[in-house]
């Protein structure tokens, strides 16, 4: 078991730190930022003066090292736009971001679960049919196009919610949040429901599958035959038995809602880590692309250890697969 | 293999339906689904339009000197200057959206089919060879699988556009590298089991060469879960190219996708100009929705968990 906790530390250090030398020296070789950050009709002199402060001047390993030992110090470089550090830069819009994928984990799990039982219990009705044939849609939808789509409907031609931007926020225990008042719900709204989408019909076909696994087998007759009500049978002995799967996947799925986050922000203007990277790419911001894909991958690392030592503390299998 | 069995059930039995050959009971277990069959003809259809769009298209959307900047932005219907009238509205260059989108097909579909397709054979061979040698080998090549399937396709895409820039190439290598590990996992799957079926060890009791084993007997063999495979990855590379593209780190404005079409007029949108993007995202989803009806039927018929 230790060992091969050490063993997928070990490898996950591997990645990431394979991963920083990409990301470094992929972002560091291209292009040249001094170009785009300073007046065209700046002479040769200044060009020097900025190369030398920004540290542009060094050799590309001497500038890697640089970065390794200002990230162990969580120093990941300042912005050449913001001149800010990129690190705050990033841990200043993450809120917002962490607040629309949790807006849009709800939304799906809120709207899926009742959406997929009733689709489960009842697969031949017209309700039924149409929530799998929606979920289906949903699959095949872009997520850009739809997140459109919305703005046109509700904010352009209905005018019932606001199209971009992020609402009066108020702060809760050290963090900001707009969950709490009306203006900023009215604003989470359209973005959570374009993050939500793709995973609203993930949780409805799980939901839709188990329920119809569920509903034949015995221990659901035997609750039925005990004179319990169908609402308590659905919502007790269905509901706790489907849970698991859905539980299961949308936990691996957060890390992608945040990834996929980088489309909805950039649709409806959300302040969050999305929308900064887009910005960073457009004006070669290297800094911040560094600071912002060694982040998520970082993060990404970290779930996918989590998970891979969960699963092989509940299922011995994968400890025995993994020593041969 | 599967002919030598046809011809000794032939010489068996006098008089052989025609409708038993493996790929004729393929074809008309397909057509019980009309929905797929649907899928099928829309899709050919819109390939039709994306390979001959310069010859049907109204007009050449990118021939500088027939834009007029007085026909920008017109509505569905509207007619041009010169009399000619805009079926789905015009951009704010006074383009014509309906040749466009023709346009953006030929660009979307040639992506997403070129990509798919060096990912079928760059991930295809690796599996392959991965199963075939076993070992070390095939540890290495799914550990490297494992970990890039943890990270979200967009993730990846976006690590590699970041560093890369825009274009054609690029974007396609950036497809590739996020595709490939799907094939290569679904290769080795089947070609594990394939393996260790008689023919193959006829092959090497034969003294074959390694190469003509594993191209020759393995191949082929492995060929039918991979066909779904890349009906899901076509589509799947369609909607990430135009998601990249319309971020504005996919193709270049020179090469103008569905995605960037769409993106070309989000910025008029809170005007109630829809028509810019609203069109080309029609297409784009008419086109996803058909390939996958397609990939999913494909996906019934050739499990053979599913057959009677």
């Amino acid at each position: 078991m230790t060992v091969f906790i050490i063993r997928r530390l070990l490898q996950s250090v591997l990645v990431l730190a394979a991963m920083s030398v990409i990301v470094f020296v992929g972002v560091y070789a291209i292009g040249n930022p001094i170009d785009i950050l300073i007046n065209p009709q700046a002479d040769q002199e200044e060009i020097e003066r900025a190369t030398r402060a920004l540290g542009l001047d060094r050799p590309l390993w001497e500038q890697y090292l640089h970065f390794v030992a200002g990230a162990f110090t969580g120093d990941l470089g300042r912005s050449f736009v913001f001149n800010e550090p990129a690190l705050r830069l990033i841990l200043d819009r993450l809120p917002a971001t962490l607040e629309l994928a949790f807006a849009a984990m709800l939304v799906a799990v809120v709207l899926g679960i009742p959406l997929g039982l009733w689709a489960g219990l009842r697969p031949e009705s017209f309700a039924g049919k149409a929530i799998t044939a929606g979920s289906i849609l949903g699959f095949s939808l872009p997520t850009f196009w739809v997140g459109l789509m919305l703005i046109l409907l509700f904010a352009v031609q209905l005018g019932w919610l606001p199209a971009t931007g992020r609402g009066a926020t108020v702060e809760v225990l050290g963090f900001r949040t707009s969950l709490l008042t009306l203006d900023g719900l009215s604003h989470v709204a359209l973005p959570a429901l374009n993050l939500a989408l793709f995973k609203l019909a993930l949780v409805i076909r799980l939901a839709r599958a188990g329920t119809r696994e569920v509903v034949p087998l015995d221990y659901i007759k035997f609750a039925r035959a005990k004179g319990l009500s169908t609402r308590r049978v659905v919502l007790v002995h269905v509901l706790k038995n489907i849970l698991i799967p859905i539980v299961t996947v949308l936990g691996l799925e957060t890390g992608s809602v945040i990834a996929f986050a980088v489309v909805t922000e950039t649709i409806f203007a959300w302040p969050g880590i999305g929308r900064l990277i887009i910005q960073a790419i457009n004006q070669l911001d290297r800094p911040v692309i560094v600071a912002y894909l060694l982040m998520t991958v970082s993060m990404f690392i970290v779930i996918n250890l989590v998970v891979d030592i969960l699963y092989s503390v509940l299922d011995p299998r994968v400890r025995i697969s993994e020593a041969r | 293999m599967t002919a030598a069995l046809d011809e000794t059930v032939a010489a068996a039995e006098p008089a052989p339906l025609r409708e038993a050959t493996p790929f004729r009971r393929f074809v008309s277990e397909f057509a019980a689904s009309k929905l797929a069959v649907g899928g099928l003809v829309v899709f050919l259809g819109i390939a039709c339009v994306a390979i001959f769009a310069p010859w049907i298209a109204p007009t050449d959307p990118y021939d500088l000197t027939r834009l007029d900047i007085l026909d920008g932005r017109q509505p569905p219907g509207a007619q041009s200057m010169d009399g000619r009238t805009f079926w789905l509205g015009s951009d704010d260059q006074g383009r014509d959206m309906l040749s466009a989108i023709m346009y953006g097909l030929r660009t979307s579909l040639g992506v997403g089919a070129m990509s798919a397709v060096l990912a079928l054979l760059f991930g295809g061979a690796i599996g392959l060879l991965a199963a075939y040698f076993g070992g070390r080998v095939d540890t290495i090549v799914m550990r490297v699988v494992d970990i890039q399937l943890s990270f979200p396709a967009i993730l990846v895409a976006l690590i590699l556009l970041a560093v890369l820039g825009q274009g054609v190439g690029k974007i396609i290598f950036a497809l590739v590298t996020v595709q490939w590990a799907y094939y290569a996992r679904t290769v080795r799957g089947s070609a594990l089991v394939e393996r260790r079926k008689e023919y193959i060890e006829a092959a090497r009791g034969l003294a074959l060469s390694h190469a003509r084993i594993v191209f020759r007997h393995l191949m082929p063999n492995c060929l039918p879960p991979l066909i779904v495979v890349v009906t899901v990855q076509v589509a799947h590379a369609i909607a990430l190219e135009a998601t990249l593209s319309f971020l504005g780190i996919g193709l270049p404005i020179t090469e103008p996708s569905l995605g960037l079409l769409i993106a070309n007029g989000f910025e008029y949108m809170m005007s109630g100009k829809y028509w810019i993007s609203f069109f080309p995202g029609v297409a784009l989803l008419i086109t996803i929705v058909a390939i996958n009806l397609v990939g999913d039927r494909l996906r019934d018929v050739l499990n053979p968990r599913y057959q009677k």
